[in-house]
Formats: structure tokens, sequence, C-alpha cells
């Protein structure tokens, strides 16, 4: 018997420990989902083919350890090389519209939600691929169908991979001690306990500054919960309505009980404002929730805390779009099956069960399936997150998906609009004026 | 007899090849040692300029190829509130920032003209802001700022006890504005101040011992011979402050990336929104393009200043 231990050995030791820690106990336990059986398209795979990908950096360290281990897989099992590249959320729009333009460089990006409508022209279809897996697995959950196919019609552009949420996270021993079990639906409500954690000195922070995610996720919220919305189902502008007027006037009177400088807040602000307990209610994802609980010295904060989807408002359902990961191959690349086959393999339940499970809940499923994975029965303050993607908004709802309405989410159009009314710059009318205006411009070319 | 003539040797010497006598034609060297200057110049400077220029004239979008559509671009934002909120912030944000910077760098160019212990690693360390990359302060300055964990705040608040609440630095227009304005004269200075050093150690010393044997006060001196004499370097620098000042791009974006409310869009920063996160290449391209006419004003107030000569030689202008 073999009992000495090589430095190679330690290692691989090393490996498996992190991958376990990584992947979870559970995901190693026996799996809950089920996958169809369903013809796989023909893909026969480019003769030398080596791919090159980019896609957004992981908030959870996992995330990228998973991810690289099922590329890696990928190559053991067909030869085909795959550099997978992570880069900056801020920076990967850049990056696409570089590779969009000039027609070469990566060959696949994973983008977020609307990526694919914006460089239409520059993909190809992936609809064999998506048909495959969703009959395999259960089907595309909404949001998923409403970012992956073109508009009106059954073509899939992108291939999701998973959305991520932005609801209320609350600090439950301070809105009780303020008179509050959770956060009102409507929005008298919120208003009242809002004013009273101000004066309890534990205020709310959302962020009105020019943050991707949750500037933008407050602003859609604030219009959706009152059945404003940026575009009517035909794809006119309507966002110059008396119900954003009203919801203008509502984030006028909000605001000035939020803790001061939320206008100039990015995407971690409002974080390290409740990581600091110097506020007691924001919208975040569940990122905030695990650096709190996975830090000893904050793990009493993550304790006390509580997800609640965010209020409906006089909407029928919660109004709150996860920001999606959306694959796309584009048409330079030398080894479009390659590309397709890397992306089904790593959507196949081997891989994207470990992967999601690893996530801890940042990320939920595109598919119907795997809304049975481990992850979602680890912690009950996560469930929550697990029908992200079930959500019927989404970033131009409530019209056609288009280059356009990513531009007005890329240049904070909804976010300005209420950051001027906040701070008293502009008139709610001036600020809805305004944005129409900008909206306009935009969706110029759309009809 | 016969008579055999032999050829002089002068005669039968070898005629150049064509490619010697081809260089050997003065026009055609001159093109060839040209050239290569003139494609650099083409490549790296007309290319990319032209080509923004042709940009702010067509409807271009990221992945989309666009049409000629005349002035269409610029009508747009002389109808849109945040162009104009862009130009005026621009040109407050260089004013303002620009002679924050001469005051500072000047007196700190005065005081580093002097002779006192350790002068060159004062010089040095004078140089870090300029030498430090521009983001990495940017985030330093956003460090500084931030409304919650600011060391100003916790300073004038926790520390010192004269205030009760955090300042908002970045939180509305105003305070932002000037926020931003006193990061980039910060940063400025030090181009300033080394610069106008260097013109300051070309006036000759006997200038002002004869000064001051004529009884001039110190004021005098500065007046009548340093003010005068650094002219010529002042319209350099200043110009090219100006020009570095209202093109900035990264300490905006990086700090406000122009909020909020848009109050703190330079033109380079609404430019890059636009064009690049917004995807209206066309409509960024002419932002850009509306620059020019500030920077152009800018560069003739420099030729035009260098241009007097008494200014070089040290007189009064007349």
């Amino acid at each position: 018997m073999r009992n000495d231990i090589t430095r190679r050995d330690a290692l691989a030791l090393g490996l498996s420990a992190a991958t376990v820690a990584a992947t979870g106990v559970a995901a190693h336990a026996q799996s809950a989902i089920k996958a169809a059986d369903a013809p796989a398209p023909k893909l026969p795979i480019e003769k030398g083919a080596s791919l090159r990908m980019l896609r957004p950096v992981r908030f959870v360290q996992a995330d990228e350890d998973v991810f690289r281990a099922n590329a890696a897989k990928f190559t053991k099992e067909t030869g085909v090389e795959v550099k997978v590249d992570f880069v900056g959320w801020e920076d990967i729009n850049q990056q696409t519209a570089v590779t969009a333009n000039s027609g070469a460089g990566p060959d696949i990006i994973i983008g977020f939600s609307d990526a694919p409508h914006i460089y239409i022209d520059k993909l190809i279809e992936l609809t064999d691929v998506a048909d495959y897996v969703g009959k395999r697995y259960g089907g595309w959950l909404p949001l998923a169908q409403r970012y992956g196919k073109k508009n009106k019609s059954d073509t899939w552009i992108g291939l999701p991979f998973g959305a991520t949420a932005g609801p209320l996270i609350y600090r439950k021993s301070i809105l009780q001690s303020v008179g509050f079990d959770k956060v009102p639906e409507d929005h008298a409500g919120i208003l009242d306990l809002c004013q009273k954690l101000q004066k309890a000195g534990k205020p709310a922070g959302f962020a009105l500054g020019n943050a991707k995610g949750d500037g933008n996720g407050f602003a859609s919220w604030a219009l959706w919960s009152h059945n404003a919305a940026l575009l009517d189902e035909a794809g006119n502008v309507t966002i110059n309505s008396k119900e954003t007027i009203a919801a203008l006037n509502w984030v006028k009177q909000l605001y000035p009980t939020f803790i001061a400088g939320t206008t100039s807040w990015n995407d971690v602000s409002n974080n390290r404002a409740y990581a600091a307990q110097e506020i007691a209610l924001t919208a975040n994802g569940v990122s905030l929730y695990f650096s709190l609980k996975n830090d000893p010295a904050t793990k009493a904060i993550a304790d006390d805390s509580e997800h609640q989807l965010l209020p409906k408002g006089v909407a029928k359902v919660s109004p709150m779009a996860g920001l999606t990961l959306n694959a796309m191959v584009f048409k330079h690349s030398q080894y479009p099956n390659a590309a397709k086959a890397f992306l089904q393999f790593m959507l196949e339940k081997d891989q994207y069960e470990p992967w999601l499970n690893a996530n801890s809940g940042y990320w939920a499923q595109p598919l119907a399936a795997y809304a049975e994975a481990a992850v979602w029965s680890q912690d009950p303050k996560v469930k929550i997150f697990k029908d992200t993607m079930n959500s019927t908004y989404y970033d131009g709802y409530a019209g056609p998906i288009s280059t356009a309405t990513g531009a007005v989410s890329a240049d904070y159009v909804l976010i300005q609009m209420f950051a001027s009314v906040a701070t008293g710059a502009a008139t709610p009318e001036a600020a809805a004026a305004e944005a129409e205006q900008r909206c306009k411009r935009y969706f110029r070319r759309q009809k | 007899m016969s008579v055999t003539t032999l050829s002089s040797p002068v005669l039968v010497q070898r005629q150049p090849n064509w490619l010697v006598r081809l260089f050997d034609y003065k026009p055609f060297l001159v093109v060839m040692c040209l050239a290569p200057a003139i494609g650099l110049l083409a490549v790296f400077l007309t290319y990319p300029l032209g080509l923004g220029i042709w940009l702010a004239f067509t409807d271009t979008t990221i992945g989309r190829k666009g049409e000629f559509i005349g002035l269409e671009n610029f009508q747009y934002l002389l109808t849109d509130s945040l162009w104009w909120n862009a130009v005026f912030y621009s040109v407050v944000y260089t004013a303002i920032a620009t002679f924050g910077k001469f005051a500072l760098g000047f007196w700190l160019a005065l005081l580093l003209n002097n002779h006192f212990p350790f002068k060159s690693l004062l010089r040095a360390i004078i140089l870090l802001p300029w030498i430090v990359p521009t983001v990495l302060s940017a985030l330093a300055f956003w460090w500084i700022y931030d409304p919650q964990f600011s060391i100003i705040s916790y300073l004038l608040v926790d520390i010192l006890h004269w205030r009760t609440s955090n300042i908002d630095f970045l939180g509305s227009p105003w305070p932002a504005r000037f926020s931003l304005i006193a990061a980039n004269i910060w940063r400025g200075i030090p181009f300033v101040a080394i610069s106008l050093l260097a013109g300051l150690q070309t006036i000759s010393p006997s200038l002002y011992e004869a000064a001051m044997l004529d009884g001039a006060s110190a004021w005098q001196r500065f007046r009548y011979i340093t003010f005068p004499m650094m002219l010529p370097i002042l319209a350099i620098v200043m110009t090219f402050s100006i020009i570095f000042t209202f093109t900035d791009f990264q300490l905006v974006y990086a700090i406000t990336r122009g909020g909020p409310g848009n109050s703190t869009h330079l033109l380079a920063t609404l430019a890059f929104q636009r064009g690049i996160a917004g995807g209206e290449l066309g409509e960024g391209a002419a932002i850009a393009v509306s620059m020019i006419p500030f920077l152009v004003f800018a560069t003739l107030f420099s030729y035009f200043g260098l241009a007097r000569r008494k200014w070089q030689q040290g007189e009064a202008n007349d």
C-alpha cells in the first residue's frame, strides 16, 4: 500500500477540498433534478477548434472556480481549448461593443440581459441548443424567454445562464423596534416605515446614483410599482405619464428619509452602508447577505437580516426584474459549432447544477427543472431568489426589447429622472418631459 | 601605319544606376524623407480625427452602420438641456480649476525656486500627484468624498466634533461640482508648478541684483521682472492646462459618472456616456466635435500670445 503523499497528491487533495467547499456538500448528494430525454442537436465540432470567451467577473469566488472547472472538463472531453476571461461588470458592454464592431475577438461573450438584442446582426442563432435544453430541463422561464428570444419570434439569439435579483434586505430587529414586522406592500406604508426608520437613526437607503444594478433596479421598481412604464406593448414611449408623475412625487417624499448621499451611490455603496449598520433597509442581491454571513464580525447582522420581494405598490405582482447573464456567439467565430456545443455542455445538469449550487443563490436558474437544485433548500433566507426568472418584468417593460431599451438603462435615463426630482433640481413634470425627450431619441429608429 | 585612339579613363566611368539617380533627385528625396512622418500623422492623428468628425454627421450606433444625416446631431444637441448643462459645467470647471492650479502652482513654483535644504527631494515629492495614475487618485478622492465613510467627515464629526453630521460632498449638484474641481486642482498643481519653476530658473539673477541695487521691493521685482519674463511660458502652460482640463474625463467618470442628476457631466464624459454606454456613436462624436471650437480658442490664445515678441523680451504689453 502506498502511504507516502507527494506534493502533487497534496495539491490534488487541496483542490478537491476546495471544490467541495465551493460547490457545497449538497451538490454531492443525490440530485433531485430531472432531465427528460430529448434529441441533442448535431454539432460536429470543427477540426482544431479553440474558443475564447468573456464573461462578467464573479461575485462569489466559487462561481469562477466551478465555471473554470466545467470549461476544463469540456476541453478534456472534446479537445477544444477554452480560454475564459472574467471582466468587470462595467467593462463588459464596452468590450462587447468593440468585438461586435470590429468583427474580431472572443467567440462567446456572456453579457447582460438585453445585450443580444443590441448586437443581433452580429450573432448566430442558438435556437437548436435552446430548444434542446428547454425540452430536457422543463422549459425556459419567462424572463429567460424574454431576453433570449428575438422579439416576437421563437428565434433564440442568446442563451440565458441565470439572473440575479435585488429584493429588499432589512434589519428585522430595527423594523420591529419601529412597529413593523416586514416592509408594507403599499407606497404610503413604505413611506411611513422609512420616516420612522429615519427618526430611529437607522434610515433606509436606495441608490439614486449612476449604478448599473442597484440604481436602475430602484428606478424601475419605483416606476413599475406605480403601474408606470417606459413603453407600451406596441413600443411607444410612455414614460411621460400621470403614473410616472405619481412615482416621481412619491420618491420626492421618500428621498428625505434616506441616509444622505444616495444620489452619489454606486453599486457597492449600499452594501457598505448596510454592513456598517448605517442603514436598516435597502435592496440588494444575495451577495450582501452572504458576505455578512461568512464574516464572523458581521454574522450577527446577517442573522438579524431578512429578504423580501420588492413591494407591489399598485402592481399585481412584485415588480422585480432580474439582471440576467446572457450568452452570445458571434458570427465572426471560426468555430460556431464548438461554441454552441460548449454552451450546451455548460447548461447540462452535470455542469450546471454544481455551478448553480456553488453560487449560493446569487444566480437563479433560467430552466424550470433546476428549481429543484439543493441550493434553494440550504438557507431559508436565500429561497426568495429561486423564482427570479419567473418575473414578467424586464428592462424596457412593457414594450419589445431592442437596442434602445439597453441604451436607456446604460445611459441611466430613469435614475437621473428620479435623482433630479429628489434633489429638487427639476419638477416631476420637467424631469418626466426630459426623460421622454431622451427616450424618444433612443427609440426613434425602433418604430 | 594605323593610329589607334584610346578612350580617356574619364569617359568610361560608370553611370550611376536609376535608383541612385532617383534618390539624387531632390524633390523625390524630400518626399521620401517626409513620407514616414506623414504616414504616422495620417494613421494616428488624421484618420481618428477624420473618422470622429465623419461620425458626428451620421446616425451610427454601436452594432449598426449609420447614414449621413448632415447637421441633425448638432441640431438635436442645441435642444438638449443636458448638452447645454455639460457646456456650462465644462467652462466653469475649466475656468475655476485653471485659475486654482495657476494661483497655487505659481506660488509653489516661487517657493521651490528659493534655496532650502532637501530642495531636490521636495521637488520630486511635489510631482507625486502628477505621476500617480489619474484613476488611482480618482478612487482616493471617491473615498475622501464618500457620504458615509469620508475621512474629512470622520475628522470633523468624530474627532474634532465640529459637525454633527457627515458632509454630503457628491449628493447635490454644486457641492459635487466643486468637489470635482478641487480634485482636479490637486492633480494639476504639480504640472503647473514644475513647468513654471523651469521658467523661473531661466531668469538671469543679474536682473534681480540690478533691481535690488535700484531699491526695488519684492513686489516690484515680481511685477516688473518675474511676471513679464514668465509670460511666454505662462501662456504655453496655461494653454496646455486649459486643454487638459477641458477634455478631462477620468476624474469625473470615476468619481460621479456625471451625477447627481447629470449635473457634473463634462463634454468628454457626456460624449462617452452617449457614444459608448448609450451606443449612439454619431451623437457621442458630435458632442466630442462640439469641444473643438473651445480647444481651438485655447490654441489661438497661446499662438497669438507667443507671437507678441515683446512678451518674449520681457517688456510690457503695448
